[in-house]
């Protein structure tokens, strides 16, 4: 028998050829490793969601080899003393279980809660970020639309998982989830009856909002998430101006190997602080709370964090009830239902309403620093204020226990504090950008401030101010232009110090690059330069 | 390897033949990039030379990095099989189980992730490229033979021209699509305001009806289900109490939990009054006794947090305060409307019963509340 000789060295390359004829991958796969992205740290907030979104799946997959949906009534008889003989459903006993009979269950429960705090958190993060830097404007609006159905779809698929253990608090949150069903004019009882299956609590609603909780709402998060990246992907991600940075290109690194390298150190960065989160902090500590009964309720009970606006709403809402005849609408209408409609439906439509109002039909591929469009900024700190405020007041509770204020100047000064508030952060906001742009401007025609003092020859004291450009013939710097990035406002920055701070495990060998506004000549060395002595 | 250019995109270069032999690795990267639209503006190794010592020690460190994460890893997986893990009261050796876990997977990660990204930021080369975005569509061209065929499919299909098939495909299709819907939506349906047992719908009643108990008054039980008589609650004190019927205290009947309180004697003097003066809860008290519905009004929390000082009763959830001396009439925060009233009376054998079901519908506000 005679042995074929195989060229080993040759085999990658054979069986690639073999799967580019088959399949046509060559140029698309080069396309790909060959991606350029640009990188910002502001870029990472996004991929903090994606990622706890990933863990979320794996530890939630977990928990449904043990989870039993079920409203049945049983009696406890597990590991943990203080509530064996109680009767409870079957739902709340399995967390239990999974808390205290299931080895290291009760480590991944915590995981998927402190990931799925943290998911919520990312995306309003990340929400911001798109929002204040202009990151929506034309090409993306969809993809700022599709992110605040993503907010809408993160909300809901928490309230539903917070529901499922069937403890104290998750009862009394479905309890008042069935208010405000309720609450909506001509159909609210109807409504109620269909998503409870007939009278509150009834036996049904744990198995439903197990499926909405670990099928439906996933699965369009999942689909919704991809299509988001995929655009991202699709689209090219926005870059912040700065040298050789255009409308038109995209300044970075490629795809593979450093780009791919860095999201995957930085996923199981993330990772880590989930499980280090999940070991060291106790969180929705079930067996406390005791499984849900209508007549009781622990006081100073907070939802999850990003429930908190909602309840803050109700609880400064004042009593206006509306009669119609014979009928009437419950004040909680107007928070919950047309409060919370609208929180995630006109937001929506703000890439819109931005193009529209200055006629702009231009893409936009470079981010806008927020002190550059003082407007949206302000809009923006108008709308967080108005959710941190109502946040606030969400535990005002605790806030009025903690520093013994009555509850009644609380819950007054919520409701005068949510109608100041966000007019008066639309002020401020209004006022610190125009301040922070004036800045900029300044230090462009005037240089850097360099904390000498010189005397001149009149006696007067004047600072020694380092141009950022050429100057004329006496001395004068020569105004530059703003180009949209960060002007250096400190010596170091112009590389005239060495970096404060040396690396983390050794030192820093080159010192980073001084950001610099394109159309700007390279800051010069340190020997060129020369000190002016006419102040301004 | 330092290329630099000024400007221009990688198209303005020429390609290069790759045939020829004398093309380096890197050569032929650059040709892809080239074809990628893609250029190098920088692309230069981060150490001084070759295998330069500081090229070592971050090979090193990485490496350092990369052994941490598996003892880690395998301490994680170590504690797991032999820590004893199962729950005993007190403080025991159980209770350092998830931090363990918690802390050793943590390190073990943080170790990979950072190994990961000190090998992407300190040894990859230092690299900056600039693509070309292409945005802004296809060439008018191309966008009007696309937009044309589609113009043209709707023409082939013709439905413009056939009207007969327009309202057909209408008229064939629409309940088609009800159907789809029909089972999902209709079983969903259930009517609130339907009967049940021949009794008022459940939206309308709670555990007190004595039309689910054979029509025998119900009485006032514990959460045990034991009785409850005029002494066992204490003046100024309070109970929760429940339908005495089978499954009473259950969350079953979630709408009846009530507040049985016995008023001091000036309160209940108060109370009695404006109690008689409203046409609903006239003679509802017993003596100084007087029961209010549990569930808040607002959001049907249980509205537990009695204040004898004030004869107020506070809501946890949202901070609705009723006034208990005056028919449980709110007086602060987003509750609209007073606590039902139970209407009281003791049984020959001296246990409360409830004289009839809540005269007002209890729990959160709806709509078509009579
Ligand atoms: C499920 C939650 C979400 C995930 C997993 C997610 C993920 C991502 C990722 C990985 C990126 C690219 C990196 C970055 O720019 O940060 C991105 C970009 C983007 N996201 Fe999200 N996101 C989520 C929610 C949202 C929300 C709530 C909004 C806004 C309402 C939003 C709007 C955008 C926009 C406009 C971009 C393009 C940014 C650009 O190119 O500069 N996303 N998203
Ligand atoms: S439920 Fe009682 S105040 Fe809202």
């Amino acid at each position: 028998m005679k042995r074929r000789k195989v060229d080993l060295a040759q085999a990658p390359a054979d069986i690639a050829r073999g799967v580019d004829e088959r399949y046509q991958v060559a140029t698309p796969l080069r396309a790909i490793l060959n991606k350029v992205f640009p990188d910002h740290w502001s870029f990472l907030l996004g991929e903090i969601a994606l990622f706890s979104f990933i863990v979320l799946l794996l530890t939630g997959t977990f928990l449904t080899l043990f989870f039993d949906p079920s409203m049945k009534e049983v009696v406890y008889n597990g590991s943990y003393t203080s509530l064996r003989g109680v009767p409870m459903s079957a739902a709340y006993e399995s967390a239990m279980n999974l808390s205290f009979d299931v080895r290291g269950g009760l480590f991944l429960r915590q995981m998927h809660h402190w990931a799925a705090l943290l998911f919520v958190a990312a995306i309003v993060v990340h929400m911001a970020r798109t929002f204040f830097t202009g990151a929506f404007r034309k090409p993306r609006e969809a993809n700022w639309a599709i992110g605040v159905t993503l907010f809408l779809l993160g909300f809901l698929e928490g309230f539903t998982g917070y529901s499922l253990p069937d403890d104290g608090l998750s009862g009394t949150g479905l309890r008042i989830a069935s208010a405000i069903m309720l609450s909506i004019p001509v159909a609210g009882t109807w409504i109620s009856a269909a998503v409870f299956g007939g009278e509150y609590p009834g036996d049904l609603i744990i198995g439903r909002f197990y499926i909405a909780h670990v099928l439906l709402i996933p699965a369009i998060l999942l689909a919704l998430i991809a299509v988001h990246v995929g655009l991202v992907f699709k689209q090219k991600h926005t870059q912040w101006p700065g040298p050789m940075r255009t409308n038109t290109n995209v300044v970075g690194e490629r795809m593979f190997p450093r780009y791919v390298m860095k999201q995957g150190g930085f996923f199981m960065s993330v990772f880590g602080v989930i499980a280090l989160m999940a070991g060291l902090f106790q969180i929705n500590p079930i067996w406390l709370f005791g499984p849900y009964s209508a007549a009781n309720v622990s006081s100073a009970s907070q939802p999850d964090w990003y429930v908190m606006f909602m309840d803050g709403l109700l609880r400064v809402m004042p009593n206006w009830q509306i009669y119609l005849g014979p009928y009437s609408i419950p004040p909680l209408f107007w928070p919950a239902v047309v409060g919370l409609g609208a929180l995630t439906t006109v937001p929506m439509f703000y890439p819109f309403i931005e193009a529209r109002r200055h006629k702009d039909k231009a893409i936009h591929n470079l981010l806008q620093r927020p002190r550059d469009n003082p407007e949206r900024t302000a809009i923006g700190a108008m709308a967080f204020a108005f959710f941190i405020w109502a946040t606030l007041m969400g535990g005002n509770d605790v806030i009025a226990d903690k520093f013994h204020i009555s509850l009644n100047a609380m819950t007054w000064s919520g409701r005068i504090g949510l109608l100041v508030l966000p007019p008066l952060a639309y002020f401020v906001a209004f006022r610190v950008c125009l301040g922070l742009q004036m800045h900029d401007r300044e230090v462009l025609a005037h240089g850097v401030e360099t904390g000498i003092i010189r005397r001149l020859p009149s006696g007067q004291f004047v600072e020694v101010h380092q141009p950022l450009g050429p100057t004329d013939d006496h001395g004068h710097p020569i105004p530059i232009e703003y180009g949209g990035w960060v002007v250096p406002k400190k010596m170091n920055r112009v590389g005239a110090l060495a970096p404060a701070i040396k690396g983390f495990f050794f030192p820093v060998e080159t010192p980073p690059e001084a950001p610099v506004s394109p159309g700007m000549p390279p800051v010069t060395g340190p020997d060129d330069r020369e000190e002016i002595t006419s102040g301004h | 390897m330092t290329t630099t250019h000024d400007g221009g995109n990688g198209g303005s270069q020429p390609p290069v033949d790759l045939s020829d032999p004398r093309l380096s690795r890197f050569d032929i990267v650059k040709e892809g990039l080239r074809r990628d639209d893609i250029e190098i503006v920088t692309y230069e190794s981060q150490f001084p030379g070759v295998n330069s010592k500081a090229e070592k020690r971050v090979v090193r460190n990485i490496a350092i990095l990369l052994i941490i994460s598996g003892l880690a890893g395998l301490a994680f997986v170590v504690f797991y099989i032999v820590w004893p893990w199962e729950f005993k009261l007190g403080d025991t050796k159980s209770d350092y189980f998830t931090p363990i876990l918690g802390v050793s997977l943590a390190i073990a990660l943080f170790g990979l992730g950072l190994a990961i990204l000190a090998w992407a930021k300190k040894l990859l080369p230092h690299e900056v490229l600039i693509q070309h975005r292409h945005d802004g569509g296809a060439t008018p061209d191309e966008q009007l033979l696309t937009g044309q065929t589609m113009v043209y499919v709707a023409e082939e299909l013709g439905v413009q021209r056939r009207p007969l098939l327009k309202g057909a495909i209408a008229i064939g299709l629409a309940p088609l699509g009800i159907a789809a819907a029909a089972p999902l939506i209709g079983g969903l349906i259930k009517n609130p305001h339907k009967p049940e047992n021949g009794q008022n719908p459940p939206l309308f009643r709670t555990g007190f009806d004595p039309v689910a108990n054979n029509g025998q008054l119900v009485r006032l039980t514990r959460d045990d289900g034991t009785p409850v008589r005029p002494e066992d609650v204490s003046t100024g004190g309070q109970m929760t109490v429940f339908p005495g019927i089978p499954g009473g205290a259950t969350n079953e009947y979630a709408d009846s939990p009530t507040l049985l309180i016995h008023l001091r004697p000036e309160d209940a003097l108060v109370a009695r009054e404006h109690a008689d003066a409203d046409a609903r809860n006239k003679g509802s008290m017993f003596g100084d006794y007087v029961a209010y519905s549990k569930v808040c009004t607002h959001a049907g929390c249980p509205a537990s947090l009695y204040e004898q000082q004030t004869q107020r009763l506070l809501c946890p959830c949202h901070q609705s305060q009723f006034m208990v001396t005056r028919n449980a009439q709110p007086i602060f925060g987003p509750a609209t409307r007073r606590l039902p009233m139970l209407p009281l009376e003791v049984d020959s054998e001296g246990f409360f019963v409830a004289k009839s079901d809540f005269k007002d519908t209890v729990g959160p506000d709806f709509w078509e509340r009579p």
